[in-house]
């Protein structure tokens, strides 16, 4: 299954239009170089299209817990195939009803993975987008009751990216930061982050899956950055 | 045969009186006698469906239904589906069955046996439940939404919970003499093995002796404890109260002996009764007042 993306391709951090500020006191990161992009193979979902092709045909919303189940386990499968790190953006625009059995299997359980060390998808970051007002509390619900956060942006037009869940107010504001600076090159991270402790909670928000760092150059980027 | 009355108003409020009836019938064929009913809600035609499949199973041999005299609750019933629903559990006279036509009915008594069960409940709600929601109850327009959801996590909780199939009907109503206002009522039940069965497993040890219907049902509703170790769980009953709270509504739990509820200020029934007449598996009730002007949320 491929989703509205077809498939797997490679997004470059840093190429995004750009509308935000760079970090504090520096150029942006070597501009032009191509080395400074993260590699990271992406996966868009469609969660109708999941649904569609791997549940029934017949099923217009995303309710009941075995339903949200074959959505994930399908998601899942897709995501064995990429490569590591990845991105996956998942797309609940076409999804007209969700509820709370289902936000649990779907959203819930694709975080929760990424916290087993032999999860296959461990290295995958999840973007949630897309996002209807009845959409949002589902997912907080189930965020919430497993202490758990995502990244997630609205449906309507302009709306900006968006934490959702359970966040310490200084995760809050640390991922709020790097979301204005959008990528922070590793020499500048000390710069725009002096505080140490900042700087501690962004390795909570990398553990996270909230906000990803270079493999081999540890510049940080907000996963927005990177779509 | 033994003769069981059906009182002449079965709803959330009588539907126990048929329950301690069907209590005192032992191993004899039944005849459920429901000429003098003048009144059904939901809740009733589920309760006489777990009446009629408790006679069943105990005697071994359908009871026989004499339906109501009046024209119009047979009527009501027959759009309610209430006689397809039956058909395996009650000896009933042959009834016409429902058309194909426009109906005023908001949800016909549907089985719920498996997953595609209740999405198929989700899409019809769907496609009715938008002018009474709005309309009627005065709802705004993503309560049709809200109310599907309400309904999707209800028929889980058959599934996931009783290891039975069960019913699910709904239907709205005036209730002018007795509150001035609309009501709509939801109505979920199985005869599975009910809240204590469901979890005892897992959470009996913990309360000891107070172990009962009501404490199964306490630590379900008030705690959100389930038979399942997956902290995702248990989370359908919570989310169901708190929305129907923010409606002004009623939820209550039936099942065994015991029945648990949040009752807003306009209703009177208590939030625990304990010792009422047995009922196998559960019933899941909630009722849903039409918005009052000046509430205006």
């Amino acid at each position: 299954m491929t989703g509205k993306g077809e498939g797997d391709r490679t997004l470059r951090g840093g190429e995004g239009s750009g509308n935000g500020e760079e970090a504090r006191g520096a150029e942006p990161a070597d501009p032009g170089s191509q080395d400074s992009s993260p590699q990271l193979d992406a996966f868009a979902v469609d969660l109708r299209d999941v649904l569609d092709r791997n549940v029934a045909s017949l099923y217009s919303h995303l309710v009941t817990r075995p339903t949200g189940r074959a959505v994930r386990l399908a998601i899942e499968s897709q995501l064995k195939e990429l490569g590591l790190p990845a991105l996956s953006l998942v797309d609940l625009s076409s999804v007209a009803i969700l509820d709370y059995s289902c936000a649990d299997e779907v959203v819930a359980k694709l975080l929760l993975a990424r916290r087993s060390p032999s999860a296959p998808h461990r290295e995958v970051f999840f973007v949630f987008h897309g996002l209807r007002e009845h959409h949002r509390e589902p997912i907080l619900e189930v965020l919430d009751r497993h202490r758990l956060a995502a990244v997630t942006r609205g449906h309507e037009a302009g709306r900006d990216f968006e934490l959702l869940g359970t966040v310490a107010e200084e995760e809050a504001r640390a991922w709020t930061r790097l979301q204005a600076l959008r990528r922070v090159p590793a020499l500048k991270i000390q710069d725009a982050f002096p505080d140490p402790s900042e700087r501690r909670t962004l390795d909570g928000l990398v553990q996270r899956g909230l906000i990803f760092r270079h493999p081999s150059r540890g510049d940080l980027h907000a996963l927005s950055s990177l779509l | 045969m033994k003769i069981v009355e059906v009182p002449d108003t079965l709803d959330y409020r009588s539907v126990d009186r048929l329950l301690a009836s069907v209590e005192a019938v032992e191993e004899d064929r039944a005849l459920l006698d429901a000429r003098h009913l003048r009144w059904i809600d939901p809740v009733g035609m589920i309760g006489l469906l777990g009446a009629g499949r408790v006679l069943r199973d105990r005697s071994g041999t359908p009871p026989r239904l004499q339906p109501p005299e009046s024209s119009v609750v047979s009527g009501y019933l027959t759009r309610m589906g209430f006689f397809e629903a039956a058909a395996e559990i009650l000896e009933t006279p042959p009834i016409r069955r429902r058309g194909g036509g426009d109906s005023d009915v908001l949800l016909e008594l549907t089985s719920i046996a498996e997953n595609h069960d209740v999405h198929a409940v989700v899409d019809r709600v769907q496609e009715r439940a938008g002018a009474i929601l709005s309309r009627t109850l005065r709802y705004p327009p993503s309560a049709v939404i809200q109310f599907a959801v309400i309904l999707s996590e209800v028929c889980q909780n058959i599934l996931e919970h009783a290891d039975a199939p069960g019913w699910v009907a709904a239907q709205s109503y005036n209730w002018s003499r007795r509150l001035g206002r609309h009501v709509l009522i939801l109505a979920v039940g199985d005869l599975g093995r009910g809240f204590r069965g469901s979890l005892a497993s897992r959470h009996s040890s913990r309360f000891g002796d107070r172990w009962s219907d009501a404490t199964a049902l306490e630590a379900a509703f008030i705690h959100g404890l389930t038979r399942f170790p997956d902290q995702g769980r248990g989370q359908g009953i919570q989310q169901m109260r708190k929305q129907v709270r923010r409606w002004d509504g009623v939820i209550s739990v039936r099942s065994g002996t015991a029945r648990i509820a949040d009752v807003p200020e306009w209703e009177d029934l208590p939030p625990l009764e304990t010792n009422l007449p047995p009922l196998p598996g559960a019933q899941i009730t909630i009722l849903l007042p039409e918005r009052l002007p000046e509430e205006g949320r």
